[in-house]
């Protein structure tokens, strides 16, 4: 039987527009996976905390108030000192396409940019399926 | 023994996290590690809270781990939320109101979905506490929505169960299923700032006052909480205390973990009974068979049972 | 009035004779046609105000109750729509620059953004404010960055609406510690703060206090402006907000004039005549693309308040009925895929709100999707508000869509359906209750589920993104904050500590904190001395949330 995979949506810093999140987070839902939602305000010591108590596959970061090129690797870098450096980390919001070559190399495996389809991220986390289930 | 279970013993959270995941997902090798933690286990008290949504359950839970973190507690939260019987996809928002202890060393909580399992989930948990349990926590909440059969036995794996009622919600005590009501030890009315609390709190001694009216000295207690303004946690904390005091003492604890235990090892070892019948039957082919005789009417469900029956009996040489 | 029998049977046959005669060989593109928020249009729309009576009754004359044609008498024929657009980044030397380019290009308001932690009352130097300094708007710690941030700008000749909202006494009083620098009397200083809380639970997520000390704050500075800021406006009640986090035309409304009944319920409550504060409500609602939906909604809206105004409250001004709002094109509905597009999408939206009689308008730049707005995406922006009030003629007469069969239908179709929420949301016993509930959230994320799926699936197209697509490079000329502006505000602080008169900070903050454990105590004229001795925006809001509490997020999908 196919593991059911668990993914971590995240909002770190102060962004309070959690409208992507939500849709990604009830999308994700109906196409089978187990998502956890902690809503709005976490830092990333708590999105990392947060990831390994619920021993997830994936986190996805949503920010939207230009404060990703700090806050999103220090997610990966927290995750990383902590022995989880093999959970997956995807970002999304409002992100330029300049910023995403550094945020690649600092860890964040892919970013979804305004008006990619959900599906475009379900094949995403199907394609890395294998990666997470050692 | 193992270094995993060494790492658990030690409280490593990601070897706790990962164990649960192995639980989770069925995974053979849970049971020598849950076999090298069981000696370890016995120290945790274990508190199911239950009660329809928009309770307030995880906010009053928010609260009590602040006060059982200022006695130095170290507390371990399930959240258990069902999965969509469409997708087997879930939301697990309940950490949400808790994430103020997302960095708290001496927190730990985790998410659980349902997974459409009938019983499947309540064992989960049963061994997700042994692990939790052998971690070090003292306190190992369970929280669930109470409606459903799956909800109820999840919260029959505890030592005491905390109802968590809110006035406003409609004739909600008529709405839940009498079994729930039948299981609560610990009654909360949270949201007791709403109109119609005094009234509920009235309403639940009423049926309560029935079920005891023989055995007055049992009753249940019944406490009036408005989590989200902090007000009528120590009170329920003490109510608490003395609940477990009592049942420490007069033997009903021990009573009801043995009897858990029982109902855990009665449903393990009949489930891999039947597994194994399954298996060595090839069960499910010969069951499409079966199906179209029974439905192009050659046989009636029970003749044909039976007959089956018979014969795999004699195969087994158990007639 | 429904639409006439007569003429209803008479497009009935015109249907069935010769519409039928088309689609038989030609059906429609779809089914059903409905608007941008699932409200059903028809083919063709009949007239349904035929008497006097009715148009007396539902729409009256402009400056006239129920105000559905317009609040002034002679609207844009008197003066255009304030001109105001939404700016702000970086260090307060950088926004003012930006200020002062838009002055020199026509604006003719000035609408202050700050960055995050500034909304949401920490100091630049706060742990909380990691990266997020100056990003969406402008950093303000102390009164010497709101010094800087006006330097230059007479703030007796200029109106400046400040969207701040759990710490907006400070800022004001902030605003009104700079005017006094300048010579200039608080009585006469002109502007808005934008101070709704409410939306900021439902959709907008800057809160800091849990509701009933936020709405005690609210209704300090209504009193507190009713008497020493009588041009103020004390608040400006949002739906735009809503409608970004996916909520309908009508939810917008509803829950826009909800939120407003529960101010007005709060500060009668407080002890104020409802004469007394009402004039200076003021609304802010979204445009979005289906034009004559939010032509409609804006007409409805006005008609609604003035109602709710008139025989809930029983307000006696007709000033105290008047909807006054202002706009801001949809931001959500801008596409990060060919963004030119977006001028022509923001151009449309202008149009629905100068057709709908909005009394002040921010049009989105091209690169809304992008990031900040670079000085000439902002320029096209105004330019677009310029064009419309001058060039396209429909400034020339008061609500010029009146009597538009259709306006007319969607009107009252939106008046009705936002009497339904706005009679749920009292049977939860109001506003802060529903949202409690999480009812408000369910409606607007729900709405917002079905809009994106629709996109998903292609049956609601974006142009550039669901259809006709094209590989195109993104723009390089984004606008980028200095990510080292966090070090030079960390400086600034500590500047001013240096030279600030530490103890008269401390005696303060400390009557402040003394203050919020009175409930019958103004905190505004205390807030007003913290501010002027350069207390920091954190030190005050950190006394208000040891002794408020901080409100918690609860309801999720």
């Amino acid at each position: 039987m196919k593991k059911i995979i668990r993914i971590l949506i995240a909002k770190p810093g102060l962004d309070g527009h959690d409208r992507g999140a939500k849709y990604v987070a009830r999308a994700l839902k109906d196409a089978g996976y187990e998502v956890i939602y902690t809503g709005i305000r976490q830092t990333p010591e708590a999105i990392v905390k947060t990831a390994i108590q619920e021993d997830v596959d994936f986190v996805g970061l949503s920010l939207l108030s230009g404060a990703h090129n700090e806050l999103f690797p220090k997610v990966v870098r927290l995750l990383r000192e902590q022995q989880a450096g093999d959970i997956i980390v995807f970002g999304g919001g409002v992100i330029p396409d300049v910023d995403i070559p550094q945020l690649k190399v600092s860890g964040i495996e892919t970013v979804f940019t305004p008006g990619t389809p959900i599906a475009d991220v379900i094949q995403f986390i199907e394609a890395n399926r294998e990666r997470v289930s050692q | 023994m193992t270094d995993f279970a060494e790492r658990i013993l030690r409280g490593d959270v990601r070897a706790i996290a990962r164990a649960i995941s192995w639980i989770e997902n069925n995974r053979p090798e849970k049971e020598s590690l849950i076999d090298e933690l069981f000696p370890h286990c016995g120290n945790a008290q274990v508190w199911g809270i239950t009660g329809p949504p928009g309770a307030g359950k995880s906010t009053l839970l928010d609260k009590i781990i602040e006060l059982e973190r200022g006695r130095q507690k170290k507390v371990a939260v399930i959240a258990v939320d069902p999965s969509s019987p469409f997708s087997g996809g879930a939301i697990l928002g309940d950490r949400l109101r808790m994430q103020s202890h997302a960095t708290d060393e001496g927190v730990f909580i985790r998410s659980m979905a349902s997974r459409g399992h009938l019983g499947g989930v309540a064992q989960a948990t049963c061994d997700a506490i042994k692990v939790l349990d052998a971690a070090g926590f003292d306190l190992i909440a369970v929280e669930t929505i109470g409606v459903g059969q799956t909800e109820i036995e999840v919260v029959e794996l505890s030592d005491l169960v905390l109802l968590v009622l809110v006035p406003g919600l409609g004739d909600e005590i008529q709405a839940m299923k009498a079994g729930v009501m039948e299981i609560g030890d610990i009654f909360v009315v949270n949201k007791m700032d709403r109109d119609g609390a005094l009234k509920l709190k009235a309403e639940i001694e009423y049926v309560l006052g029935i079920q005891f009216a023989d055995h007055p000295e049992n009753m249940k207690p019944i406490v009036m909480t408005a989590a989200s303004m902090n007000e009528g946690i120590d009170d329920l904390l003490t109510a608490i205390d003395g609940y477990v005091a009592k049942i420490s003492q007069n033997g009903s604890l021990q009573d009801k973990r043995k009897s858990r235990l029982k109902s855990e090892i009665r449903q393990i070892f009949t489930q891999k009974v039947s597994a194994h019948v399954n298996r060595k039957y090839d069960f499910e082919n010969r069951l499409d068979e079966w199906v179209d005789a029974v439905y192009r009417k050659k046989n009636g469900p029970y003749s044909l049972i039976n007959e089956k029956l018979n014969l795999f009996l004699r195969e087994c040489n158990w007639l | 009035m429904p639409e006439s029998k007569n003429l209803d049977d008479q497009r009935k046959s015109w249907e069935s004779a010769v519409v039928k005669k088309v689609t038989d060989k030609n059906p429609e593109r779809k089914k059903e046609f409905t608007t941008g928020s699932w409200i059903p249009v028809k083919r063709v729309h009949l007239p349904s105000i035929t008497t006097d009576a009715e148009y007396s009754e539902k729409l009256g004359f402009p400056g006239e109750y129920p105000f559905t044609r317009g609040v002034q008498p002679t609207m844009y024929r008197g003066r255009f729509w304030t001109m105001r657009q939404y700016a702000g980044f970086g260090t307060a030397e950088e926004s003012n620059e930006r200020y002062k380019f838009l002055m020199s290009q026509g604006q003719t308001g000035l609408s202050i953004a700050f960055d995050l932690p500034t909304q949401i009352g920490y100091d630049s130097d706060d742990p909380h404010s990691e990266g997020e300094v100056g990003k969406v708007g402008v950093a303000i710690d102390t009164l010497r960055d709101m010094e800087i941030l006006f330097d230059g700008i007479p703030l007796d000749k200029v109106s400046t609406s400040m969207t701040i909202n759990a710490p907006a006494a400070v800022l004001l009083a902030m605003y009104i510690a700079v005017a006094e620098k300048q010579g200039v009397s608080k009585q006469e200083i002109n502007g808005t703060i934008q101070n709704d809380i409410l939306k900021e639970y439902m959709a907008r997520g800057t809160y800091i206090f849990p509701p009933k000390p936020s709405l005690r704050l609210i209704t300090n500075i209504f009193e507190y402006c009713a008497k020493e800021v009588p041009k103020w406006n004390t608040i400006s009640i949002s739906g735009y907000h809503i409608r970004e986090a996916g909520s309908t035309a009508v939810q917008e409304v509803a829950f826009t004039l909800a939120d407003g009944i529960e101010y007005v319920k709060a500060a009668i409550k407080a002890g104020m005549d409802v004469d007394a504060f009402a004039d200076r409500l003021s609304f802010f609602f979204n445009s979005h693309n289906d034009l004559l939906e939010e032509v409609a909604k804006f007409r409805a809206a006005r008609r609604i308040w003035a109602k709710i105004m008139k025989d809930k409250f029983q307000a006696k001004s007709p000033k105290s009925m008047m909807l006054r709002f202002h706009t801001q094109t949809g931001g959500s509905t801008l596409t990060a895929q060919q963004p030119d597009n977006n001028i022509v999408r923001v151009a449309i939206q202008t149009l629905a709100a100068v057709l709908g009689g909005t009394q002040s308008l921010h049009t989105n730049s091209r690169d809304e999707a992008l990031g900040l707005p670079t000085e000439d995406a902002v320029r096209i922006a105004l330019r677009t508000q310029q064009i419309v009030a001058y060039e396209s003629g429909v400034t020339n007469s008061i609500d010029p869509l009146a009597g538009s069969f259709l306006v007319e239908s969607l009107t009252d179709k939106i008046e009705s359906e936002v009497w339904k929420y706005i009679d749920k949301i009292e049977e939860f016993g109001g506003m802060v209750r529903a949202i409690e509930n999480g009812f408000v959230q369910k409606e607007i994320q729900d709405a917002a589920y079905k809009y994106q799926r629709e996109i998903e699936s292609g049956e609601r197209v974006i142009i550039g993104v669901n259809k006709f697509t094209v590989k195109l490079e993104t723009p390089k000329d984004i606008l980028k904050v200095d990510p080292g502006l966090r070090n030079i505000q960390i400086q600034k602080i500590a500047d001013v500590r240096k030279t600030r008169n530490a103890d008269a900070v401390k005696s303060f903050l400390n009557e402040l904190r003394d203050g919020t454990k009175h409930a019958e105590v103004n905190l505004m004229p205390l807030i007003l001395d913290a501010v002027r001795e350069y207390a920091t925006l954190g030190e005050i809001c950190n006394v208000l949330r040891d002794e408020f509490g901080e409100y918690q997020e609860s309801i999720v999908l």
